[in-house]
């Protein structure tokens, strides 16, 4: 019966009610999309921080910025894999720890080639931590690799097919500096939008013992650790610095005598600007919403209009306020959810045929749209208050006609 | 059906219905005093504008008089708020108009279903009651018809079953063969005897003369007041 009645005021008001529905699915599109695309880039940017490493913080030394106990201003502060070891040592909260030497010196040659590509000296722990996870056939470096200075180099994917083409490298040998290599692992292909030195998959990296023997530096580079889950990183900064102040002999209050970078606390910011712009995008869609509620007001003022004499003999079978004002507060609604879920479903069709393209062309860049149940519930809620309020006024009208007249009404 | 009691059903003393729009004022009823007993078949005519509406509306507790008392089974009508007088609409009255006024997008099922919706009657029971009283109309058969796909006297029937559904003290019947051949009409006269027959009060206003001719008790009205 509810849809012969939603049907009649179809058949009653076509035009007016096609126009109207037609608003509320551009609308509910609207903002599904926009939300839908919004997720989407959110999940690839997300996903982008990660390539650089899951909730890591990266750290190395800096200058002091203000003097102590007689030492100027100004001063180098610089770390070493002993500084590691001693964070590892005494930070229980630390989930895990590595440093990275880095050189520009030391280019990778096969057959007839040169490649001057960043070189990195890690330890093991570096290949979870930064997203270094090895392709089927390969490994990443271990702890033999270290604890030996094996001559062994894993190579990004990028660097890996600039040298060896379409072949498998595993097992090849190459020379890093004139000396000889072996080829153990490429890593997986990754999105990464953060990055320092350049992008991961065009660097080579080997055991930090073999680098450290190979080019005698003293120094690390940086030195990475990932807390323990739960553990809040912006408060283990400061005691990190502090912690280092006796050894180096620096204010332990310096900020500037260690700098840190926290990507998690990246991805925290990310999650609040995407979310700022998300909400942004859901009130414009929501107005776009709001507009085609005028449209259900008007369609719905028509019908009280046109079904007076239908008012007035419910209201003589005894009808009251309440049945009036329900019937078409019920229709009002049945028009914004038809236009809603019409919508949602042109959504996930939408979607459905970007997905068709290739990833170069769309996703690589902008992520996949996702529609979320979140924002869904959302716009439902949106569209059963549009329902309801231009439902509300003109049932209000409608209760309140003399049944009398009502029922002389032609 | 409560038509069976020998008790006074309706009583109208001095009933005054005045409209008033702008500057002018028409007198629509003038000290009207009427007493229908229960089982009573009651016939009023009149011309065009002689007020019989008027007290059609005020009989059924869609209109409220401007003076005068209204009693309805022992109940003062001119106290009662909106909500009370659309419960005595609802329990008390059956209406059965002109024009039928059908809920045009409802089968005759549905259309039966309304009022026992209002009044908060079970599915189960609703769905007795409707197929009882279309029975007895004699639509059995065309229960799940849409009033487009039924005639002039079978939508009256249905209307009829309508308003017997709550089990009235009265129907009231605003010229219900108005628009029906008289074939159809003579029917819907002979459906209303019958069930008068069987104890229901029934107050109909009629301009067919034959069918006045025959009626039991006869109200004339002109000019607001009851003549005859």
């Amino acid at each position: 019966m509810f849809f012969r009645l939603i049907l009649r005021e179809f058949k009653a008001q076509k035009m007016r009610m096609a126009l109207t529905i037609g608003a509320v699915v551009w609308g509910t599109v609207s903002i599904t999309l926009l939300l839908a695309f919004g997720e989407g880039l959110q999940r690839q940017m997300i996903k982008g921080t990660r390539g650089l490493g899951d909730h890591i913080v990266i750290m190395g030394g800096g200058q002091t910025g203000k003097p102590f106990a007689g030492l100027p201003q100004g001063r180098r502060i610089r770390l070493s894999m002993d500084d590691m070891q001693l964070l590892r040592d005494a930070f229980p909260e630390l989930a895990s720890v590595t440093a990275e030497y880095n050189t520009w010196a030391a280019a990778l040659g096969y057959k007839k080639n040169a490649y001057s590509k960043l070189l990195s000296g890690v330890t093991p722990a570096f290949g979870d931590m930064r997203s270094h996870f090895p392709q089927a056939g390969g490994r990443f470096l271990n702890e033999l690799d270290e604890r030996y200075k094996r001559r062994v180099v894993f190579l990004g994917d990028k660097l890996a097919l600039s040298v060896f083409g379409s072949s498998n490298p595993v097992g090849e040998v190459v020379t890093i500096d004139g000396k000889p290599f072996t080829v153990i692992g490429v890593m997986q292909k990754k999105q990464q939008n953060s990055m320092y030195s350049g992008p991961d998959n065009d660097k080579m990296t080997i055991p930090a013992s073999t680098f450290q023997a190979m080019f005698g530096y003293r120094y690390v580079n940086r030195i990475i650790y990932k807390a323990q889950p739960g553990i809040e990183t912006e408060k283990l900064e400061p005691r990190v610095t502090a912690f280092f102040a006796g050894k180096f002999r620096y204010d332990p209050q310096d900020e500037r005598a260690i700098w840190f970078w926290d990507v998690g606390e990246n991805e925290r910011v990310m999650r609040m600007v995407f979310l700022g712009v998300n909400g942004f995008m859901f009130f414009i869609g929501a107005m776009t919403l709001l507009i085609s509620g005028v449209g259900i007001a008007n369609i719905m003022y028509v019908a009280v209009r046109e079904r007076t004499r239908e008012i007035g003999t419910k209201m003589a079978l005894g009808g009251e306020r309440k049945h009036i004002i329900i019937q078409f507060l019920v229709e009002a609604l049945g028009i914004a959810f038809c236009g809603g879920a019409l919508g949602i479903l042109a959504c996930f069709g939408i979607i459905k045929l970007l997905a068709l393209l290739p990833p170069e062309a769309f996703s690589d860049m902008f992520g996949v749209p996702e529609i979320t149940w979140l924002w869904t519930l959302l716009t439902v809620i949106i569209l059963t208050l549009i329902g309801f309020f231009s439902g509300y006024f003109p049932a209000r009208r409608a209760a309140s006609v003399n049944p009398v007249e009502a029922l002389r009404y032609e | 059906m409560n038509g069976n009691g020998n008790g006074r059903l309706i009583d109208l003393k001095n009933i005054n219905k005045v409209y008033e729009s702008g500057h002018v004022r028409v007198h629509a009823l003038r000290d009207i005093n009427l007493q229908i007993s229960r089982g009573e078949f009651l016939t009023l005519v009149g011309p065009s504008g002689s007020g019989k509406s008027t007290l059609m509306n005020i009989l059924g507790c869609l209109d409220t008089p401007s003076e005068g008392e209204y009693h309805l089974s022992g109940e003062e009508v001119g106290k009662l708020t909106i909500h009370q007088l659309a419960s005595i609409r609802n329990r008390k009255i059956g209406f059965v108009f002109q024009n039928f006024n059908l809920l045009s997008y409802a089968t005759a099922f549905e259309n039966c279903e309304v009022p026992l919706i209002f009044g908060g009657v079970r599915k189960e029971e609703r769905r007795l009651r409707i197929t009882k009283y279309l029975s007895q109309v004699g639509l059995a058969e065309r229960m799940d018809h849409l009033p487009t796909e039924l005639s002039g006297g079978e939508m009256q029937r249905v209307a009829i079953a309508r308003a017997l559904v709550n089990h009235p003290d009265l129907i009231l019947a605003d010229e219900p063969t108005g628009n029906l051949d008289s074939n159809s009409g003579r029917g819907i006269i002979e459906l209303f005897e019958q069930l008068n027959a069987e104890g229901v009060t029934v107050i109909m206003i009629t301009h067919d003369s034959n069918v006045a001719a025959n009626a039991r008790r006869l109200i004339h009205i002109a000019d607001g007041r009851i003549t005859a």
